[in-house]
């Protein structure tokens, strides 16, 4: 019984962790196959963080808060849209100038909610949580949103793989000169696949502020945002791949955790350096093999579309 | 008159590009069934027209009739949804997806996958172009490539199928083959503008040309009747200029290049691998290597020049010297030097001045004395290359970017020589420039090699190979043909061998 | 009506000089806004943000105090981005160079003689250098990006610090603050302005500039890395190095980074503390676009972004406005920078919108 229970609590906490890195991943997945490269998912999932945060206090409604996340992550996500398709400006500077927004920003409009509690999703949506069994408990934690993360990969392989929407934004990806030249719009393809990537970020922050923590810290994203680029990396554009890296690094951020449940003394500094590190390993692995590199990536990837040329 | 109207008649289509004008005051007219060619050289306006044509771009002024009604293109699928269809130069496929999503993608509207497979079959059929619907189009040959673009047009219906400059990919025997099947389709009723600057093809396969230049139409004549001369000099505006070359020249010296057993694995996924390459360039020779792009040339130049090594240092030799192993500073030192087959990007760098771009390949230390880059030297160099080579350019200073095709070329081949090379690689040096600056190319390697210099000319353009080699080679799938003297082979045998029909003694050497 | 972007056949090169104004103008509108939605008078807080800092020989000392670090993070960066190489992780490399520097300081404690602050530079610089290898190592043996590689490996700096100030190198009486023993005076760099805390590493900032002039101008090493960054296939072609470009950049860089990491804590700090930048590795990315990429240009900038912070104390002071207000300045102003910087190689046109068949 108690090993189940620490099993099925392993389970869950890495499955939580690595929602986030799914939702944010995902978004940035599809942006990407259209060939935008959008840098700044750290900045949007801050800003989506702490937007949920403040809406979710103020209407009192959790919902809310998580519609406002996914909107001020579509906002940033159209600035940086606006700045990169329209004035073509450089994708790599126009996302990381994002994140940079994104840190400031969160950090001057979060000011006065530093810290503030919140009753989160899952305690919301089940109140009897906190009397309910210690098994029970754990899996009323898995909120609406670790269900979506689960679903969502599903949907979006649906979507690139077996829709001719799908086909048309890989096709944008692969060569929007080609595509223009058969009458598709490249830009607007792209900045809806931009747009969505913002929302998605948007909401993985909120999930963070609103049902994992559940508080808002500034800074609270700590590089998940490019822990999740890394993802789409390491998962060659695949949805499938994306959510196996995403658990690999859920069950990273966890293991820490445990191994001081189990009461292994590690300075908790050295220990919140194993997702960073891991990331740089797994980028590692995945990058050495250029040729599969090249035959997975987006040939557009980053690349300015000038239509008039 | 015709009661029949024009399929497409176009009436006085103008379009700018900020100062120049691609296309001014343009009349044509293409009939039912007619083949009609488009011709004209680098620069005078016809990718433009077909762009219009195509939707893909739009005229400042002027006006389309189809079937006698006035219209407005305003994208390709406009285009297409009326009988328009276009095969394009640089083939618009999607690498990564398969001939079916290709062919979906290209048709416009939603499209049950397994039905179009099917019709695909049956099209494909019907047309002699056997292509397999699932295979992935990084796996294709540039023949299957066409092939799919062609297909992809046919499903369409098309009433007027646009074909730019379709040949330059294929060998003469593939050419044979799409000029019956255009021919078979203009039988039924399609009409077709080809678009082409190579005289005989037209003369062979089309009915009625229209001759432009400098984004004007200068004539129309019908191309069976008319002799070539006279459509070269509608075309140019003037008289062919002539290369000269000295008939009683000095017989080839020593090799200076050596390529023996040079087998490469390509490190491009989509590119090709060199098997068992053998070849010895010899000072003072033009020496050609034919063949259809993609069958290992980008490779072949890779590793001649130094920018891939080979696995042993004698499968490459200079002037007796293994350099198999060396980068391609270490061969530059040792007399090579390269023209390479694109020239912003990779032979200049378009930001940067005329006098900062010879720098590049320079091996001479008196221009960067102690890593300190002397520009003062730098700019004479490069004067006195545009005067030499008499590139238009404002000056030393000017970006290469600002300079045309054909002087940037010039400009290039002219730095290259200046570097006083012994031996000189040239990649498709004259495509994409006018007829002006091609000549003066032709002339340039032409000189060089009479002072003893070794060039090996790599190009698709069996018509300049001929005219300035004096032995051939064909690429193929990576294989090298032995090289023949220019009077002891044809043009069909050599398009055999690009086809890779390689004779039973190729296999021997 | 819409409008249209038409390529220019040339670039705007005048622009490309206006741009950094434009995009300053519109970050301090941007700024003023932001203050009046936040309920401040406006004026007066951009008074304070750009004005006060400046009414003193101390506010000029402080400013060239804090563009110290911005100046020589910058110019690293910008060198390796003319490369297409993307050092994002200079604030890991600061912190490293300061962990090393301020060991080497910790371990000889009151022992050390004239070597000493020489010594701490060098292991600075080194630390810098080694952190940014890991990079240049990963991306030219691996193909591993290093915009994520020197990311990530700037949150590991800063965890490795918080672990060395909680745990092993902590003052033993420092009550336990996380911090380590203030360093001894022979390892603090000389003060240049008596009464000021302007010190020696505002003189290696200096350097920096005509420094990377010379190198992005005038040297064979400078013009590869340009070659590199424009036209990879023109370096291919002709010989120059990727991998050995690569390397040159980010060690070039991590070494100027780590340079600034052991200058602000043999400086103004004095020891080792949890947090010893407010940012200025990530900074130093704005101080290289805003200065066009060019050491000159780097200079002014880096004294703008310095203003900023230093505007930034004084709005939390006089205005009760939180620090982040310099964070969203400076985003702001990086991009105004890159919307600016479209007419160096566009035209906008505005295109009356005809109807069809008219």
């Amino acid at each position: 019984m108690h090993d189940a229970a620490m099993l099925l609590a392993v389970l869950v906490a890495t499955l939580r962790a690595a929602t986030p890195l799914v939702l944010a991943g995902l978004g940035e997945l599809v942006a990407e196959r259209a060939g935008v490269l959008n840098l700044g998912l750290e900045g949007m999932m801050l800003v989506g963080a702490v937007t949920g945060f403040i809406a979710a206090v103020a209407t009192g409604n959790l919902a809310w808060g998580l519609l406002a996340a996914m909107l001020a992550g579509a906002a940033m996500a159209a600035a940086f849209a606006f700045l990169t398709l329209g004035l073509r400006a450089n994708q790599v500077a126009t996302g990381l100038a994002l994140t940079i927004f994104g840190v400031g920003f969160s950090a001057l409009v979060g000011n006065s909610y530093q810290s503030q509690p919140i009753q989160g999703l899952a305690t919301t949506l089940f109140p009897e949580l906190s009397t309910a069994g210690p098994l029970l408990q754990q899996v009323l934690l898995i909120d609406p949103l670790v269900w979506l993360s689960l679903v969502a990969p599903v949907l979006v392989h649906r979507f690139l793989y077996r829709s001719r929407a799908g086909l048309i934004l890989r096709a944008v990806g692969e060569s929007h000169d080609v595509a223009h030249a058969f009458g598709y719009h490249v830009i607007r393809i792209r900045v809806l696949a931009t747009l969505f990537g913002g929302a998605m970020s948007g909401l993985a922050g909120a999930y963070l502020s609103l049902a994992y923590t559940p508080m808002w810290t500034e800074n609270m994203v700590a590089g998940r945002g490019w822990i999740a680029l890394a993802l789409v990396v390491f998962s060659t554009w695949k949805p499938g791949w994306l959510v196996v890296g995403a658990w690999l690094f859920g069950f990273v951020t966890i293991a820490g955790f445990q191994a001081e449940a189990l009461g292994l003394s590690v300075s908790p500094q050295l220990l919140a350096t194993l997702p960073y590190l891991s990331t740089i390993i797994v980028l590692v692995l995945i990058s050495r093999d250029r040729v599969r590199l090249k035959l997975n990536a987006p040939a557009a990837l980053g690349k300015p579309f000038n239509p008039a040329a | 008159m015709n009661p029949v109207p024009p399929r497409l008649r176009l009436r006085g289509i103008t379009k700018h590009y900020g100062a120049t004008i691609a296309n001014d005051g343009i009349d044509l007219a293409v009939l039912p069934g007619e083949i009609h060619a488009l011709l004209g050289e680098n620069g005078a306006g016809k990718s433009t027209l077909v762009k219009i044509i195509y939707g893909v771009a739009a005229p400042d002024a002027g006006e389309i009739l189809w079937q006698g009604r006035a219209v407005a293109i305003s994208d390709p699928n406009a285009a297409r949804a009326l009988g328009i269809g276009m095969v394009f130069q640089h083939f618009s496929l999607f690498e990564t997806l398969t001939v079916a999503e290709n062919i979906a993608l290209g048709l416009g509207t939603r499209q049950d996958m397994a039905a179009l497979a099917a019709r695909l079959r049956d099209v494909a059929a019907r047309y002699g172009l056997a292509v397999d619907p699932g295979r992935h189009v990084h796996h294709l040959s540039v023949g299957e490539r066409q092939r799919v673009e062609i297909l992809r047009c046919l499903l369409q219906d098309p009433s007027l199928l646009i074909m730019d400059e379709p040949t330059s990919v294929l060998t003469p025997q593939e050419t044979e083959g799409l000029f019956a099947m255009l021919r078979r389709l203009a039988g039924e009723g399609c009409s077709i503008l080809y678009i082409s600057h190579k005289l005989e093809e037209i003369q062979a396969l089309c009915h009625r040309a229209t001759v432009l230049r400098a984004g004007r139409v200068v004539a129309e004549c019908d191309p069976r009747t008319a002799t070539p001369a006279a459509m070269a000099e509608m075309m140019i505006g003037g008289s062919l200029p002539q290369t000269r070359r000295d008939p009683g020249r000095a017989p080839a010296g020593p090799p200076c290049m050596v390529v023996r057993g040079l087998s490469l694995p390509s490190d491009d996924p989509f590119g090709t691998g060199l098997r068992d390459i053998a070849f010895a360039l010899r000072d003072g020779e033009i020496l050609g290597i034919a063949g259809v792009a993609g069958n290992g040339q980008k490779e072949l130049l890779a590793a001649l020049s130094g920018e891939t090594l080979a696995a042993r240092a004698d499968a490459v030799t200079i002037a007796g010297r293994p350099v198999g192993r060396l980068g391609v500073a270490a061969r530059r030192r040792l007399g090579l030097a390269f023209v390479p087959e694109e020239r912003l990007g990779r032979g200049a760098v378009a930001e940067l001045s005329l006098a900062e771009n010879a720098l590049l390949t320079a091996t001479d230390p008196d221009l960067a004395p102690h890593g300190f880059i002397c520009f003062d030297r730098l700019r004479r160099f490069a004067a006195d290359v545009i005067a030499a080579f008499k590139v238009v350019a404002p000056g030393p200073d000017a970006p290469a970017g600002s300079l045309s095709g054909g002087n940037m070329q010039k400009f290039i081949i002219g730095r290259e020589i200046g570097h006083a090379p012994r031996l000189l690689l040239a990649a498709h040096p004259t495509w994409g420039v006018d007829v002006g600056a091609a000549m003066a190319i032709h002339q340039a390697l032409i000189d060089l090699a009479a002072t003893g210099v070794g060039v090996l000319l790599v190009s698709e353009d069996l018509a300049e190979l001929f005219q300035i080699c004096d032995r051939i080679a064909v690429l193929h799938a990576g294989r090298l043909s032995p090289p023949r003297p220019v009077a002891e082979t044809t043009v069909d045998a050599v398009g055999l061998l690009m086809g890779g029909m390689m004779p039973e003694a190729a296999h021997a050497a | 009506m819409r409008l249209s972007l038409e390529p220019r056949t040339s670039p705007w090169p005048l622009m490309s000089a206006l741009a950094p104004l434009l995009a300053v103008a519109l970050a301090t509108l941007g700024a003023g806004i932001l203050f009046a939605l936040m309920g401040r008078d406006p004026l007066a807080a951009l008074h304070a943000l750009f004005l006060s800092p400046l009414d003193s020989v101390n506010g000029l000392a402080e400013l060239a105090l804090k563009a110290t670090p911005l100046l020589l993070c910058a110019i690293g960066i910008a060198i390796g981005v003319r490369a297409n190489v993307w050092n994002i992780g200079a604030e890991g490399q600061f912190i490293i160079g300061a962990i090393c520097g301020g060991g080497v300081a910790l371990y000889f404690g009151p022992d050390g003689g004239w070597w000493l602050l020489p010594l701490m530079l060098l292991a600075g610089v080194a630390g810098g250098m080694a952190w940014a290898a890991v990079a240049a190592f990963l991306r030219t043996r691996f193909n591993a990006h290093e915009i994520l590689v020197t990311l990530m490996l700037s949150y590991t700096a800063v965890q490795v610090l918080g672990w060395l100030v909680h745990g092993p190198w902590q003052d033993p009486e420092g009550f336990n603050f996380p911090q380590t023993p203030l360093f001894e005076p022979g390892a603090l760099l000389p003060v240049l302005i008596e009464g000021t805390r302007v010190n020696l590493g505002a003189v290696f900032a200096l350097l920096s500039v005509p420094l990377g002039s010379l190198l992005l101008g005038r040297m064979m090493v400078g013009f590869r890395i340009r070659v590199v960054g424009l036209a990879p296939g023109a370096a291919r072609y002709a010989g120059f190095s990727e991998a050995g470009t690569v390397w040159f950049c980010l060690l070039l860089s991590g070494g100027l980074a780590g340079l600034a990491g052991i200058c602000e804590v043999a400086g103004p700090i004095g020891q080792l503390l949890p947090v010893i930048s407010p940012g200025y590795g990530f900074a130093a990315i704005i101080v290289a676009f805003l200065g066009r990429l060019h050491p000159v240009g780097i200079l002014f900038a880096a004294l703008l972004m310095a203003l900023l912070y230093l505007g930034g104390e004084g709005l939390q002071i006089s205005q009760q406005l939180p620090l982040a207000v310099t964070g969203v300045i400076q985003g702001m102003l990086l991009f105004f920078l890159l919307g600016a910087d479209v007419f160096i190689g566009y035209r906008v046109r505005i295109v009356p919108r005809t109807p069809r068949h008219a």
